[in-house]
């Protein structure tokens, strides 16, 4: 049973909505006791094991490791060019990986004929740059993909659009053309849309670089939201105090290999290597 | 000799006029079929695909359409073959408009941004679903205001074909002034005539330009 069906309203103004869904939720998710957790739990959610990737000769990923279990969030920090997005964009498949390993729910994606549908359930992205479909409105970004990729049908989409949407604090914009809201509000139905196809992980790829400072709050919220339902977050970020606030572990990227990683807290006050300290040193 | 009125040479340049507008007409109906089936061929990404309909467009973009009305009708004749010079000319300004129309509406595909095709692929959504709901809508609104542009170079383009003696109104035009031996009057007239048939074509493809362009949607 998906993480997210134990995800609740965020938005206060919204409390209708999340009494209907705890509703939903007793209902439709009474699998989840306590035995099949802990078992899954053991489980790497994703898994990459010596996973290198070149652009032509240019080599991005060097060799890395890395385990996230469920309900962890990981936050992949580094310099610009170090491989980050690359990295989440192998664990999607948006690129191919030349070496090594991805496992995704104990799924070996090995880079052949890929079924685009079926790692969409396993693996929900949001970009930096929304990448909403302009063409459609707010709620029709959300209900597309259940409806096409899985079959859902338009009213039960329908409701459980508005759903993500409250969920997200965007209730009311349900009708709205993207084009109509700001930054803040685009990213944050494009996370409704990514969490409408119950991924169960999401990646996320400097969601708040492109917001007005005073927007990226917000999203962010929505963020520690999905963190305290247990939705398994990867993300990159510049975002240090959320990285360091929220995230369970950081991982620091440097020239394609994971530099050093380890709990928030020890990495930013105590870090072990030269190139970490500058790299604090320069956007802290 | 007979005299011409001033309303003979208009009723007479009206009545070619109509040769134009059906020439025209055919032109882009067909330009549009061919260039439509050469823009979905191109997007199976059968192979070769792409080579044959790029060459197609270098083909006709880089001649001169003027070569092609020849070919068409003088060319065709070198191997026995009788058209007439409405065929020849429905033929080569199809093809014509074929490949142009064909290269705008392959540009305004590819124009969707990538992060589009990205954003619909990590939803899970495979190539035939993304192209049919997510980038030919978005390319479809891109390319009304072109091709509705286009369509005044057509009618521009139908001009030529009075040199394999397809009576349209620039024919028209020539053969009341040998007949008349008012050249100002005639081709002031012809003139305006095209005028009339460009103009709201130009200004509705700017119109829809700035409508379409205000917001994505
Ligand atoms: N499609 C591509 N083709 C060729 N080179 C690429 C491609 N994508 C990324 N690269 C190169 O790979 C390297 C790593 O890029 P990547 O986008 O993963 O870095 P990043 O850590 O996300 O940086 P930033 O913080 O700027 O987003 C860069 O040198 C980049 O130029
Ligand atoms: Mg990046």
């Amino acid at each position: 049973m998906s993480l997210l069906a134990e995800v609740s309203a965020l938005d206060s103004a919204s409390s209708d909505a999340a009494v209907s869904e705890k509703a939903a939720v007793t209902e439709s998710a009474p699998v989840s006791d306590s035995a099949l957790d802990t078992e899954s739990a053991k489980a790497p959610l994703v898994s990459l094991s010596a996973l290198t990737k070149s652009f032509g000769d240019l080599p991005v990923l060097k060799g890395i490791d890395l385990e996230v279990r469920p309900g962890e969030v990981v936050s992949i920090i580094g310099r610009s060019g170090s491989g980050k997005s690359t990295l989440l964009r192998c664990i999607n498949q948006l690129e191919q990986h030349d070496g090594g390993a991805i496992h995704v729910a104990g799924k070996l994606l090995d880079g052949s004929e890929m079924d685009a549908a079926a790692l969409a359930q396993d693996v929900g992205m949001v970009f930096q740059s929304f990448n909403l479909f302009p063409h459609k409105r707010v709620g029709e970004n959300v209900m597309l993909a259940p409806m096409l990729v899985k079959g859902v049908a338009r009213d039960v989409a329908e409701r459980e659009a508005r759903e993500m949407l409250a969920k997200v604090g965007l209730g009311e914009k349900f009708d709205a053309w993207p084009s109509q809201l700001s930054g803040g509000q685009q990213q944050r139905v494009a996370i409704a849309r990514a969490l409408a196809m119950h991924p169960k992980v999401l990646l996320c790829d400097e969601i708040t670089s492109a917001l007005d400072p005073e927007l990226v709050g917000d999203v962010l919220k929505v963020l520690e939201q999905l963190k305290r339902e247990g939705m398994t977050l990867i993300l990159v970020t510049h975002e240090m105090n959320f990285a360091r606030d929220v995230g369970d572990r950081v991982i620091f990227m440097h020239q394609g290999r994971v530099h050093e990683s380890g709990d928030p807290a020890t990495l930013f006050a105590n870090p072990a290597t030269e190139e970490l300290r500058q790299f604090l040193g320069a956007v802290l | 000799m007979i005299d011409f009125t001033l309303w003979d040479i208009l009723r007479n340049l009206l009545l070619a006029a109509r040769w134009t507008l059906a020439l025209s007409l055919i032109a882009f109906i067909g330009g549009s079929l061919v260039g439509l089936a050469l823009t979905f061929l191109r997007l199976t990404r059968w192979p070769g695909a792409a080579l044959f309909c790029r060459l197609y467009t270098e083909l006709f973009q880089g001649t001169p359409l003027l070569m092609q009305l020849f070919l068409a009708f003088f060319g065709v004749a070198v191997f026995g073959l009788d058209v007439s010079a409405w065929t020849a000319a429905a033929v080569a300004l199809t093809l014509f408009s074929s490949a142009f129309l064909h290269d705008i509406w392959r540009g305004c595909v590819e124009a969707v941004p990538k992060g589009q095709w990205e954003g619909a692929r990590v939803l899970g959504l495979g190539y035939l679903k993304t192209m049919r709901h997510i980038i030919l809508p978005q390319a479809l609104r891109m390319a009304i205001a072109p091709t509705v542009g286009f369509s005044v170079q057509i009618i521009k383009g139908t001009a030529l074909a009075s040199v394999i003696g397809f009576v349209e109104l620039t024919k028209a035009g020539t053969m009341l002034n040998n007949a008349t031996l008012e050249p100002f009057t005639v081709f002031a007239l012809v003139a305006l005539l095209y005028f009339a048939m460009c103009y709201p074509l130009s200004r509705l493809a700017r119109h829809l330009e700035a409508r379409l362009n205000v917001t994505a949607r």
